[in-house]
């Protein structure tokens, strides 16, 4: 719904992602705030921004594969540690800068997507599920494996990010780096979702029967679908590796995946606001379960050993059950509830 | 040689257990179509909850065994009613979420309660094992394949004669007509959710018994999904072929994979057969290919 007084009498105006004037100055308006932030925040928030940022970028890629294209995928984190590493050993072995690793490690961690996208032609639904099931332990174990060449189980260590004269090295500088990368990426995906490319994926993930039926090519768009979202992922283990600058294998693991996929679902599966919010939100009460779980540990000293472990899986579970039975739609829908209801206040429709 | 057959019995008593875990996940899946992301960690809460019996609660072998498997059946019902009910009618990815989500929450109320070391069942086996020349087989292997292969002729006696049992294959084969002949769907369905927790936990059980309970065991529920894809998610004989093929094969890869690679073969390789099945056959073994139409 437009908000009132916006007429489109030009095609460009009406395919517009920032519409109004008041739009255009809560955009600059975040913007400004988003990069004069970290002074005035303390290390440990910059340093859970720059998390949520990463964990955006891969939770945008799964959005766009599972919930615009309907191709379910456990194994996002493992696609994010092909990047890293793929960005690792670009920079440590290979020499090659960090600008041009970044887009290499997408690249990198998307045709390994390909490969195990290759099956998606042919089931679909649970069994493709089952195949990046597979992917995530496939792929992990080949890391812890691959000897000198990615450090086994040891991990590597890995050079901050840098342009040129400029090093990233600190949480701070990290922030504009992951934040910028961030925001492109955020944008691409908005883009994407209204081009052909966005529509056929929708088509596909409505009916794919129905989409071929329409003269879309389902071979085509699926491993383009799986080739995007991994490519997402490389970009975000890249940030990642050159953000804390060692990486390990155990670092990504399923549960990774999972909360990758958990993000989208509590945001609102293909919309691309709901990558975003979900993943804010829980990233957010994760936190909260942090600093909350010492002081239920204190009251019930029977499980304060291992309840910082515990809680934040049992409140995850349970956000996701919620979502799914009472708000399947997600944040975004319930944003969009609001908005209408902002826009009509007084009237009631 | 002696490796060699070493292997094929663990493998075999290992995939006996695969072949009960993946009936519980059969099960469920056959009469409601929810694929359980949560088995294996109702079979590691299953198995502490027995340990916790025979150990906290100190009762005997029997009554724990019997008391564990009611709570298991009270455990199976709730995750039905609260969970999956309200779920009925909503698309894959969601079911495959919300049994996730259950999975998270039920690894982390077990993390919590029984978290710590690997725990032993307390000794109630009698001591049997069978020596050949220098093969020894343990009393605990001997007992899981026998426990394994009896549950697994109660259920085929179960769904033959019984009435229950032929009400669950009917929902099985289409929820409208069996409602049309007065079965109750919802009814059959809770049932299910109690009969595979309580498979599960038996699982638990006979896992526990041979390698003592700790939170891995939830590893067992990611396994079952090569299972079962190779049996072919709806079949029972499959689910029981693909287990004890995985388990055997799993083993074999421990063996004599491990070595050459450096280690843990053991996770992945029931992994790389599953895609190979996929590749192949989809609908593996004994399952039943779709038709699709719009």
């Amino acid at each position: 719904m437009q908000p009132c007084g916006v007429y489109n009498d030009s095609y460009n105006k009406d395919t517009a992602i920032v519409r109004t004037h008041l739009q255009w100055t809560l955009v600059v308006v975040f913007l400004i705030v988003l990069f004069t932030a970290p002074p005035f925040l303390s290390r440990h928030w910059v340093s859970f921004l720059n998390l949520t940022a990463i964990t955006l970028i891969a939770v945008i890629g799964v959005n766009l594969l599972t919930g615009y294209c309907g191709q379910i995928s456990l194994g996002q984190a493992a696609f994010v540690a092909v990047g890293a590493y793929a960005s690792a050993i670009l920079t440590v072995k290979a020499g090659i800068p960090f600008w041009l690793a970044l887009p290499c490690a997408g690249i990198a961690a998307g045709i390994v997507g390909l490969v195990f996208a290759l099956p998606s032609v042919r089931v679909k639904g649970f069994y493709l599920a089952m195949v990046t099931l597979g992917a995530q332990f496939i792929i992990i174990w080949v890391i812890s494996h691959a000897g000198e060449f990615t450090g086994g189980t040891f991990g590597m260590k890995v050079p901050p990010a840098n342009l040129g004269p400029i090093v990233f090295d600190t949480e701070k500088s990290c922030y504009y780096l992951i934040m910028t990368v961030a925001i492109i990426m955020a944008l691409f995906a908005k883009n994407l979702a209204r081009t052909n490319v966005g529509r056929s994926f929708i088509a596909i993930r409505d009916n794919d029967l129905a989409a071929e039926v329409m003269g879309i090519n389902l071979f085509r768009y699926k491993l383009l679908a799986f080739f995007i979202c991994s490519f997402y992922a490389g970009v975000a283990g890249s940030l990642w590796a050159h953000w804390l600058t060692t990486i390990s294998p155990e670092q990504f693991p399923l549960s990774n995946s999972i909360w990758y996929l958990g993000m989208m679902i509590v945001g609102g599966m293909g919309t691309a606001l709901g990558a975003i919010l979900g993943t804010v939100f829980v990233q957010f009460l994760n936190e909260a379960v942090i600093t909350v779980s010492p002081i239920i540990g204190s009251a019930f000293p029977l499980v304060a050993a291992t309840i910082f472990a515990s809680l934040g899986s049992i409140v995850f579970g349970l956000v996701i059950v919620l979502f799914l039975i009472f708000e399947p739609r997600g944040l975004a829908h319930r944003w969009e509830i609001i908005k209408h209801y902002y826009r009509l206040y007084p009237l009631p429709y | 040689m002696i490796l060699l057959v070493q292997l094929l019995i663990i493998g075999l008593a290992l995939g006996s257990i695969y072949a009960l875990v993946a009936l519980g996940f059969v099960l469920i899946y056959k009469s409601s179509g929810v694929i359980n992301f949560a088995q294996g960690d109702t079979l590691t809460m299953g198995a502490f909850i027995l340990w916790s019996l025979f150990v906290w609660a100190h009762l005997p072998f029997w009554l724990g065994v019997l008391v564990g498997f009611g709570l298991a059946a009270l455990l199976g019902l709730a995750v039905e009613r609260f969970v999956l009910r309200p779920m009925i009618g909503q698309p894959l990815l969601a079911m495959i979420m919300v049994t996730i989500g259950l999975s998270s929450m039920l690894s982390g109320i077990t993390n919590m309660i029984w978290a710590g070391p690997t725990r032993m069942y307390p000794d109630y086996l009698p001591n049997i094992s069978l020596a050949f020349g220098a093969l020894t087989i343990s009393e605990e292997l001997i007992a899981c394949v026998i426990m394994a292969f009896v549950t697994m002729l109660v259920f085929l006696y179960f769904f033959r004669r019984t009435r229950i049992g032929l009400d669950m294959r009917a929902v099985a084969d289409g929820q409208q007509v069996a409602r049309s002949v007065g079965i109750s769907v919802t009814a059959v369905i809770a049932i299910t959710w109690a009969l595979a927790t309580m498979v599960s936990m038996l699982g638990g059980l006979l896992l526990g018994t041979i390698q003592g309970v700790n939170q891995g065991l939830f590893l067992m529920g990611l396994t079952v999904f090569p299972v079962v894809l190779l049996g072919g998610l709806e079949s029972i004989p499959g689910a029981i072929a693909g287990g004890v093929i995985i388990g055997i094969a799993q083993t074999l890869a421990i063996g004599y994979i491990d070595p050459l690679v450096g280690g843990g073969m053991g996770e992945v390789f029931p992994f790389i057969i599953m895609i190979l099945i996929l590749l192949v056959r989809p609908y593996g073994l004994f399952g039943l290919a779709r038709i699709e139409r719009i």
